[in-house]
């Protein structure tokens, strides 16, 4: 069933998982101060995270998305797309987190404070 | 000259039956709930049938139905953006494990694994392209930990099923 090169593989697939999400949590993820919301890669909405507020997001070709901001967290507590991970993905504060609708694209992230999180992955 | 024509049968009728199983498992799969809600996580059931082709029939035969699966699939459940992340994911899953297969170095569990996997870093590269955002990348220790446990499985299975496939071709001949 298995060969000796299967377990190499899987133990470097392990070990490559291990290492993104110690990187993750030490050097991406921190206190978060800004949101963004874009809709088909284009930057819809930006928000503090500090001010709470609700919105509603037009997803590409039609379709809502309902964003809540609310205690330094943001959640998206309805959509009409047809999987609803959005809705069921949480509360999210961190720097590098984010909320995803596939079928709207849309995408809530959280950024620092002057700069995106393209600047912090370097 | 009578042998061949045989297989050609043999290849095509194996070929229809594979491509409706792997419809059945897309299906299956789409029914079942994902306990963690990750953008782009597939627990790839319906591998088991692409795998079956590729070790009991062909690689291209194998990349052409699993091209055919997506599409129908994603006509019939999905829409044209799960259609795309699907499609990358689909095909660069299944170019590692043609080429995997070609090595010749690791059993289909292997091969499966690394196809489970480069189906997760498709979907997500997608996904990262067409929306615009490099924060999904955050996404990828888990797409790693889940497309390496489904691999495993769906390869012993697809071992299993493939090892029944060939053994109806010996009856046959
Ligand atoms: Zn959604």
């Amino acid at each position: 069933m298995f060969k000796k090169k299967d377990l190499i593989l899987i133990g470097v697939m392990l070990i490559l998982c291990v290492i993104s999400y110690v990187a993750i949590q030490f050097f991406v993820k921190k206190d978060g101060s800004r949101v963004l919301v874009k809709v088909d890669g284009m930057v819809k909405y930006e928000h503090q995270l500090n001010q709470d507020t609700e919105l509603t997001v037009q997803g590409y070709q039609g379709g809502e998305n309902h964003i809540v901001i609310h205690d330094g967290k943001v959640s998206m507590t309805d959509a009409d797309c047809p999987d609803k991970l959005c809705v069921n993905m949480g509360k999210i504060s961190k720097t590098g987190e984010t909320i995803v609708c596939l079928p709207h694209r849309v995408v809530v992230e959280i950024t620092g404070a002057g700069d995106g999180v393209d600047s912090v992955v370097q | 000259m009578k042998k061949e024509k045989k297989n050609k049968t043999y290849t095509i009728a194996v070929c229809g039956v594979l491509t409706a199983l792997a419809m059945i498992f897309g299906y299956i799969e789409s029914l079942i709930p994902i306990p963690v809600p990750i953008p782009g996580m597939k627990l790839g059931i319906a591998n088991i049938a692409i795998l079956t082709v590729l070790y009991a029939v062909g690689p291209w035969e194998a990349l052409i139905i699993n091209m055919i699966r997506i599409t129908l699939t994603s006509m019939m459940f999905g829409n044209f953006n799960s259609f795309l992340f699907s499609m990358a994911g689909g095909i660069l899953s299944m170019l590692v494990m043609i080429l995997l297969r070609k090595m010749n170095q690791f059993s289909m569990t292997g091969v499966s694994v690394a196809g489970g996997v480069a189906h997760n870093i498709g979907q997500i590269g997608a996904a990262m392209v067409i929306m615009g955002t490099s924060a999904i990348i955050y996404y990828l220790p888990v797409l790693l930990i889940t497309g390496v446990v489904a691999g495993i499985v769906i390869g012993i299975v697809g071992a299993m099923v493939t090892k029944r496939v060939k053994l109806g071709t010996k009856l046959e001949n």
